[in-house]
Protein backbone atom coordinates (compact mmCIF):
# COMPACT_ATOMS: atom_id res chain seq x y z
CA UNK A 1 0.00 0.00 0.00
CA UNK A 2 1.29 3.01 -0.59
CA UNK A 3 1.48 5.90 1.38
CA UNK A 4 -1.35 7.86 -0.03
CA UNK A 5 -3.46 5.28 -0.01
CA UNK A 6 -3.35 5.38 3.84
CA UNK A 7 -6.47 5.99 5.52
CA UNK A 8 -6.03 9.28 8.20
CA UNK A 9 -9.08 9.52 10.48
CA UNK A 10 -10.21 12.95 11.07
CA UNK A 11 -12.70 12.78 14.37
CA UNK A 12 -13.94 16.26 12.98
CA UNK A 13 -15.00 15.09 9.55
CA UNK A 14 -16.85 12.06 10.85
CA UNK A 15 -20.69 12.74 10.06
CA UNK A 16 -22.34 10.08 10.61
CA UNK A 17 -23.60 11.03 14.51
CA UNK A 18 -26.78 8.10 14.08
CA UNK A 19 -24.15 5.65 13.20
CA UNK A 20 -26.70 4.64 11.26
CA UNK A 21 -26.69 0.90 10.33
CA UNK A 22 -27.37 -0.66 6.81
CA UNK A 23 -30.54 -2.01 7.21
CA UNK A 24 -31.99 -4.85 4.83
CA UNK A 25 -35.53 -5.20 3.82
CA UNK A 26 -36.96 -8.44 4.14
CA UNK A 27 -38.23 -10.11 0.67
CA UNK A 28 -40.94 -11.08 2.75
CA UNK A 29 -41.15 -7.39 3.65
CA UNK A 30 -41.16 -6.13 0.17
CA UNK A 31 -43.65 -9.08 -0.91
CA UNK A 32 -45.87 -7.79 1.64
CA UNK A 33 -45.63 -4.38 0.31
CA UNK A 34 -46.30 -5.75 -3.29
CA UNK A 35 -49.69 -7.16 -2.00
CA UNK A 36 -50.44 -3.81 -0.33
CA UNK A 37 -50.21 -2.10 -3.69
CA UNK A 38 -51.79 -4.13 -6.37
CA UNK A 39 -54.70 -3.92 -3.55
CA UNK A 40 -54.48 -0.60 -3.78
CA UNK A 41 -54.92 -0.19 -7.59
CA UNK A 42 -57.75 -2.34 -7.09
CA UNK A 43 -59.38 -0.50 -4.77
CA UNK A 44 -58.92 2.80 -6.81
CA UNK A 45 -60.71 0.90 -10.13
CA UNK A 46 -63.64 -0.16 -7.60
CA UNK A 47 -63.70 3.12 -6.12
CA UNK A 48 -64.09 5.04 -9.36
CA UNK A 49 -67.17 2.96 -10.61
CA UNK A 50 -68.93 4.02 -7.33
CA UNK A 51 -70.40 7.97 -8.13
CA UNK A 52 -69.32 9.88 -5.11
CA UNK A 53 -69.10 12.94 -6.54
CA UNK A 54 -66.44 15.31 -5.75
CA UNK A 55 -65.16 12.68 -2.86
CA UNK A 56 -64.19 10.49 -6.20
CA UNK A 57 -61.07 12.47 -6.88
CA UNK A 58 -60.59 12.91 -2.97
CA UNK A 59 -60.40 9.04 -2.52
CA UNK A 60 -58.84 8.52 -5.93
CA UNK A 61 -55.58 10.67 -4.82
CA UNK A 62 -55.81 9.56 -1.20
CA UNK A 63 -55.21 6.17 -2.18
CA UNK A 64 -52.37 7.13 -5.02
CA UNK A 65 -50.71 8.99 -1.66
CA UNK A 66 -50.77 5.92 0.26
CA UNK A 67 -49.42 3.93 -2.05
CA UNK A 68 -46.66 6.67 -2.79
CA UNK A 69 -45.81 6.53 1.13
CA UNK A 70 -45.74 2.83 0.89
CA UNK A 71 -43.23 2.79 -1.77
CA UNK A 72 -40.89 5.43 -0.32
CA UNK A 73 -41.13 4.61 3.29
CA UNK A 74 -40.16 0.43 2.61
CA UNK A 75 -39.08 -0.41 -1.33
CA UNK A 76 -37.52 3.25 -0.80
CA UNK A 77 -35.59 2.58 2.46
CA UNK A 78 -36.53 6.15 3.66
CA UNK A 79 -38.19 4.55 7.34
CA UNK A 80 -34.45 2.93 7.60
CA UNK A 81 -32.53 6.17 6.27
CA UNK A 82 -30.70 8.91 8.66
CA UNK A 83 -32.65 11.87 9.69
CA UNK A 84 -30.64 13.73 6.89
CA UNK A 85 -32.36 11.19 4.47
CA UNK A 86 -35.75 11.71 6.26
CA UNK A 87 -35.42 15.93 6.07
CA UNK A 88 -34.19 15.71 2.45
CA UNK A 89 -37.37 13.42 1.31
CA UNK A 90 -40.04 15.54 3.28
CA UNK A 91 -38.58 19.29 2.40
CA UNK A 92 -39.04 18.61 -1.14
CA UNK A 93 -42.22 17.57 -1.05
CA UNK A 94 -43.60 20.13 1.22
CA UNK A 95 -41.47 22.67 -0.89
CA UNK A 96 -43.55 21.46 -3.82
CA UNK A 97 -46.89 21.99 -1.65
CA UNK A 98 -45.96 24.99 -1.13
CA UNK A 99 -45.14 26.00 -4.72
CA UNK A 100 -49.12 24.36 -5.48
CA UNK A 101 -50.55 26.17 -2.96
CA UNK A 102 -49.46 29.66 -3.87
CA UNK A 103 -49.82 29.34 -7.40
CA UNK A 104 -53.07 27.92 -6.86
CA UNK A 105 -54.59 31.30 -4.61
CA UNK A 106 -52.95 33.32 -7.45
CA UNK A 107 -55.45 31.54 -9.92
CA UNK A 108 -58.43 31.43 -7.44
CA UNK A 109 -58.20 34.79 -6.35
CA UNK A 110 -57.52 36.43 -9.68
CA UNK A 111 -61.51 37.36 -10.70
CA UNK A 112 -62.15 37.68 -7.10
CA UNK A 113 -65.37 39.15 -6.32
CA UNK A 114 -65.25 40.15 -10.61
CA UNK A 115 -68.15 37.16 -11.29
CA UNK B 1 -15.88 -7.30 7.24
CA UNK B 2 -13.47 -9.54 6.15
CA UNK B 3 -11.63 -7.55 3.92
CA UNK B 4 -10.42 -5.16 6.66
CA UNK B 5 -6.90 -3.69 7.14
CA UNK B 6 -5.50 -1.94 9.84
CA UNK B 7 -2.98 0.53 9.59
CA UNK B 8 -0.49 1.17 12.24
CA UNK B 9 2.22 3.70 10.65
CA UNK B 10 0.81 7.16 10.50
CA UNK B 11 3.34 8.84 7.95
CA UNK B 12 1.48 12.46 8.28
CA UNK B 13 2.28 14.83 11.23
CA UNK B 14 -0.75 14.54 13.97
CA UNK B 15 -1.30 18.25 13.81
CA UNK B 16 -2.99 17.90 10.25
CA UNK B 17 -4.49 14.16 10.52
CA UNK B 18 -4.94 12.32 13.30
CA UNK B 19 -4.68 8.67 12.39
CA UNK B 20 -7.36 6.19 12.28
CA UNK B 21 -7.77 5.05 16.09
CA UNK B 22 -10.89 1.95 15.48
CA UNK B 23 -10.65 -0.36 12.84
CA UNK B 24 -10.64 1.28 9.33
CA UNK B 25 -12.45 -0.77 6.78
CA UNK B 26 -10.52 -0.73 2.80
CA UNK B 27 -13.17 -2.05 0.66
CA UNK B 28 -12.16 -1.26 -3.25
CA UNK B 29 -15.55 1.09 -4.05
CA UNK B 30 -14.44 3.11 -0.96
CA UNK B 31 -13.51 6.55 -1.75
CA UNK B 32 -10.93 7.86 -0.17
CA UNK B 33 -12.18 11.63 0.81
CA UNK B 34 -15.17 9.64 2.68
CA UNK B 35 -14.41 8.56 6.02
CA UNK B 36 -16.19 5.98 6.55
CA UNK B 37 -18.28 3.77 4.39
CA UNK B 38 -21.40 4.96 5.81
CA UNK B 39 -21.12 7.80 5.50
CA UNK B 40 -20.25 7.56 1.22
CA UNK B 41 -23.25 5.31 1.34
CA UNK B 42 -25.35 8.27 3.16
CA UNK B 43 -23.91 10.71 0.41
CA UNK B 44 -24.64 9.01 -2.74
CA UNK B 45 -28.31 8.45 -1.49
CA UNK B 46 -28.27 11.87 -0.57
CA UNK B 47 -27.40 13.70 -4.14
CA UNK B 48 -29.61 10.66 -5.70
CA UNK B 49 -32.80 12.18 -3.86
CA UNK B 50 -31.66 15.71 -4.49
CA UNK B 51 -31.54 15.00 -8.25
CA UNK B 52 -35.24 12.76 -7.66
CA UNK B 53 -36.42 16.31 -6.34
CA UNK B 54 -35.69 18.19 -9.15
CA UNK B 55 -37.78 15.44 -10.72
CA UNK B 56 -40.68 16.05 -8.74
CA UNK B 57 -40.53 19.42 -9.24
CA UNK B 58 -39.92 18.81 -12.82
CA UNK B 59 -43.46 16.17 -12.91
CA UNK B 60 -44.82 19.08 -10.50
CA UNK B 61 -45.11 21.45 -13.05
CA UNK B 62 -47.28 18.76 -15.63
CA UNK B 63 -49.21 17.75 -12.47
CA UNK B 64 -50.17 21.85 -11.98
CA UNK B 65 -51.29 22.19 -14.94
CA UNK B 66 -53.49 19.36 -15.25
CA UNK B 67 -55.35 21.09 -11.90
CA UNK B 68 -55.87 23.91 -13.54
CA UNK B 69 -57.03 22.77 -16.53
CA UNK B 70 -59.25 20.06 -15.42
CA UNK B 71 -61.33 22.27 -13.25
CA UNK B 72 -61.49 24.85 -16.48
CA UNK B 73 -62.72 22.48 -18.68
CA UNK B 74 -64.09 19.25 -16.76
CA UNK B 75 -66.46 18.80 -19.11
CA UNK B 76 -64.37 18.48 -21.51
CA UNK B 77 -62.11 16.01 -19.46
CA UNK B 78 -64.24 13.49 -18.64
CA UNK B 79 -65.42 12.37 -22.05
CA UNK B 80 -61.84 12.59 -23.00
CA UNK B 81 -59.97 10.67 -20.22
CA UNK B 82 -63.21 7.80 -21.00
CA UNK B 83 -61.87 7.15 -24.24
CA UNK B 84 -58.99 5.25 -22.44
CA UNK B 85 -58.35 1.62 -21.52
CA UNK B 86 -59.39 1.52 -17.63
CA UNK B 87 -58.35 -2.30 -18.37
CA UNK B 88 -54.75 -1.30 -20.12
CA UNK B 89 -54.13 1.58 -17.60
CA UNK B 90 -54.97 -0.72 -15.00
CA UNK B 91 -53.22 -3.52 -16.09
CA UNK B 92 -49.85 -1.64 -16.99
CA UNK B 93 -50.90 -0.38 -13.19
CA UNK B 94 -50.08 -3.93 -12.16
CA UNK B 95 -47.10 -4.37 -14.18
CA UNK B 96 -45.36 -1.42 -13.29
CA UNK B 97 -46.20 -2.42 -9.27
CA UNK B 98 -44.40 -5.84 -10.24
CA UNK B 99 -41.25 -4.15 -12.14
CA UNK B 100 -41.11 -2.15 -8.92
CA UNK B 101 -40.97 -5.51 -6.64
CA UNK B 102 -37.98 -7.19 -8.75
CA UNK B 103 -36.55 -4.28 -8.60
CA UNK B 104 -37.17 -4.39 -4.67
CA UNK B 105 -35.65 -7.55 -4.78
CA UNK B 106 -32.71 -6.72 -6.91
CA UNK B 107 -31.22 -4.61 -4.08
CA UNK B 108 -32.07 -7.21 -1.38
CA UNK B 109 -29.64 -9.48 -3.42
CA UNK B 110 -26.93 -7.54 -3.64
CA UNK B 111 -27.32 -6.77 -0.43
CA UNK B 112 -26.90 -10.48 0.79
CA UNK B 113 -24.54 -10.91 -1.87
CA UNK B 114 -26.26 -13.32 -4.47
CA UNK B 115 -25.35 -12.43 -7.86
CA UNK B 116 -27.66 -15.21 -9.80
CA UNK B 117 -30.79 -14.12 -7.90
CA UNK B 118 -29.42 -10.20 -8.42
CA UNK B 119 -29.11 -10.84 -12.27
CA UNK B 120 -32.55 -12.45 -12.46
CA UNK B 121 -34.33 -9.80 -10.53
CA UNK B 122 -32.62 -7.19 -12.89
CA UNK B 123 -33.58 -8.88 -16.15
CA UNK B 124 -37.45 -9.65 -14.91
CA UNK B 125 -37.78 -5.54 -14.07
CA UNK B 126 -36.16 -4.94 -17.06
CA UNK B 127 -38.66 -7.24 -18.66
CA UNK B 128 -41.95 -5.91 -17.21
CA UNK B 129 -40.43 -2.32 -17.83
CA UNK B 130 -40.67 -3.57 -21.29
CA UNK B 131 -43.91 -4.95 -21.23
CA UNK B 132 -45.37 -1.44 -19.79
CA UNK B 133 -43.99 0.14 -22.53
CA UNK B 134 -45.33 -2.15 -24.88
CA UNK B 135 -49.01 -1.58 -23.71
CA UNK B 136 -48.58 1.85 -23.61
CA UNK B 137 -47.42 1.95 -27.41
CA UNK B 138 -50.61 -0.35 -28.04
CA UNK B 139 -52.59 2.76 -26.34
CA UNK B 140 -51.05 5.26 -27.98
CA UNK B 141 -51.51 3.69 -31.21
CA UNK B 142 -55.23 3.45 -30.60
CA UNK B 143 -55.35 7.12 -29.71
CA UNK B 144 -53.70 8.01 -33.08
CA UNK B 145 -56.14 6.02 -35.23
CA UNK B 146 -58.86 7.94 -33.69
CA UNK B 147 -57.41 10.87 -34.28
CA UNK B 148 -57.27 11.99 -30.95
CA UNK B 149 -53.49 13.25 -31.23
CA UNK B 150 -54.24 17.06 -30.30
CA UNK B 151 -53.24 19.31 -33.49
CA UNK B 152 -54.60 20.02 -37.14
CA UNK B 153 -56.48 16.32 -37.61
CA UNK B 154 -57.75 16.27 -34.31
CA UNK B 155 -60.96 15.24 -34.64
CA UNK B 156 -64.22 16.03 -32.37
CA UNK B 157 -66.82 13.91 -33.42
CA UNK B 158 -67.03 11.23 -30.99
CA UNK B 159 -66.86 14.27 -28.14
CA UNK B 160 -69.84 15.93 -30.11
CA UNK B 161 -72.06 12.97 -30.88
CA UNK B 162 -70.60 9.98 -29.54
CA UNK B 163 -73.99 8.44 -30.41
CA UNK B 164 -73.27 8.46 -34.10
CA UNK B 165 -69.69 6.93 -33.09
CA UNK B 166 -71.57 3.63 -30.79
CA UNK B 167 -70.42 5.54 -27.76
CA UNK B 168 -73.98 5.47 -25.40
CA UNK B 169 -72.25 5.58 -22.09
CA UNK B 170 -71.27 9.56 -22.81
CA UNK B 171 -72.61 12.67 -22.39
CA UNK B 172 -72.42 14.53 -25.92
CA UNK B 173 -70.80 18.73 -25.77
CA UNK B 174 -70.47 21.39 -27.57
CA UNK B 175 -68.26 21.72 -30.58
CA UNK B 176 -66.40 24.25 -28.56
CA UNK B 177 -66.18 22.57 -25.41
CA UNK B 178 -64.61 18.82 -27.38
CA UNK B 179 -61.81 21.33 -28.79
CA UNK B 180 -60.94 21.36 -25.64
CA UNK B 181 -60.67 17.60 -25.45
CA UNK B 182 -57.10 18.19 -26.84
CA UNK B 183 -55.75 20.23 -23.58
CA UNK B 184 -56.48 17.04 -21.96
CA UNK B 185 -54.83 14.78 -24.74
CA UNK B 186 -52.01 17.37 -24.43
CA UNK B 187 -51.66 17.11 -21.33
CA UNK B 188 -51.80 12.76 -21.73
CA UNK B 189 -49.34 12.61 -24.12
CA UNK B 190 -47.19 14.98 -22.16
CA UNK B 191 -47.45 13.22 -18.88
CA UNK B 192 -47.47 9.92 -20.49
CA UNK B 193 -44.76 10.35 -22.60
CA UNK B 194 -42.53 11.72 -20.13
CA UNK B 195 -43.09 8.83 -18.00
CA UNK B 196 -42.29 6.76 -20.68
CA UNK B 197 -39.23 8.58 -21.95
CA UNK B 198 -38.09 7.83 -17.59
CA UNK B 199 -38.86 4.35 -18.43
CA UNK B 200 -36.48 4.03 -21.57
CA UNK B 201 -33.81 5.82 -20.01
CA UNK B 202 -34.38 3.27 -17.12
CA UNK B 203 -34.50 0.55 -19.12
CA UNK B 204 -31.02 1.32 -20.75
CA UNK B 205 -29.41 1.42 -17.11
CA UNK B 206 -30.80 -1.71 -16.49
CA UNK B 207 -29.56 -3.46 -19.17
CA UNK B 208 -26.03 -2.05 -18.55
CA UNK B 209 -26.61 -2.83 -15.15
CA UNK B 210 -28.18 -6.71 -15.90
CA UNK B 211 -24.14 -6.91 -17.99
CA UNK B 212 -21.89 -5.61 -14.80
CA UNK B 213 -24.32 -7.58 -12.12
CA UNK B 214 -23.44 -10.33 -14.37
CA UNK B 215 -19.23 -9.60 -14.33
CA UNK B 216 -20.30 -9.51 -10.01
CA UNK B 217 -19.65 -5.93 -9.93
CA UNK B 218 -22.47 -5.67 -7.49
CA UNK B 219 -22.00 -8.76 -5.34
CA UNK B 220 -18.88 -8.26 -2.93
CA UNK B 221 -20.06 -5.42 -1.01
CA UNK B 222 -20.75 -2.76 -3.14
CA UNK B 223 -24.19 -1.94 -3.64
CA UNK B 224 -24.32 1.52 -4.63
CA UNK B 225 -25.66 1.95 -8.29
CA UNK B 226 -28.45 -0.81 -7.35
CA UNK B 227 -29.62 0.76 -4.56
CA UNK B 228 -29.48 4.73 -5.98
CA UNK B 229 -30.79 3.23 -9.39
CA UNK B 230 -33.79 1.23 -7.61
CA UNK B 231 -34.35 4.48 -6.18
CA UNK B 232 -34.98 6.15 -9.78
CA UNK B 233 -37.25 3.25 -10.97
CA UNK B 234 -39.32 3.45 -7.75
CA UNK B 235 -39.81 7.16 -8.71
CA UNK B 236 -40.98 6.45 -11.78
CA UNK B 237 -43.39 3.46 -10.45
CA UNK B 238 -44.89 7.04 -8.25
CA UNK B 239 -45.21 8.68 -10.78
CA UNK B 240 -47.40 6.58 -12.70
CA UNK B 241 -49.36 5.51 -9.15
CA UNK B 242 -50.56 8.89 -9.83
CA UNK B 243 -51.15 9.26 -13.67
CA UNK B 244 -53.46 6.24 -13.31
CA UNK B 245 -56.18 7.73 -11.57
CA UNK B 246 -55.77 10.95 -12.37
CA UNK B 247 -55.72 10.53 -16.63
CA UNK B 248 -58.30 7.17 -16.64
CA UNK B 249 -60.49 7.69 -13.69
CA UNK B 250 -61.58 11.31 -13.80
CA UNK B 251 -65.42 10.47 -14.09
CA UNK B 252 -66.17 6.71 -14.68
CA UNK B 253 -69.90 7.55 -14.83
CA UNK B 254 -71.47 10.59 -16.59
CA UNK B 255 -74.40 9.22 -17.10
CA UNK B 256 -74.97 6.46 -14.76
Amino acid sequence: MTAHEQHYHDPANVTNPEHSEHHIVSPVQYSMVFGALLLGTLLTVLAADVDLGAMNPVIALGIASTKAVIVILFFMHVKYQSHLIKMTVACGFFTFLVLITLTLSDYVSRAWGLW
Amino acid sequence: MDNSIVTTEPLMPRETAVHEEHEHVFIPQHRHHFETEEQQREAGSFGMWLFLLTEIMFFGGLFFAYLLYRNWYYDAFVPASNFLSVTLGGTNTAILITSGFFMALAVWAAEVRKKQFLVIALILTTLFGLAFISIKYVEWHDEWVHRHVPGASFDISEFVSPKAHGITDQKPISPDMAEHCQIFFFLYFAMTGMHALHMIIGIGLLVWLILRAQRGDFSAGYVAPIENFGLYWHFVDIVWLFLFPLLYLINRHPLK
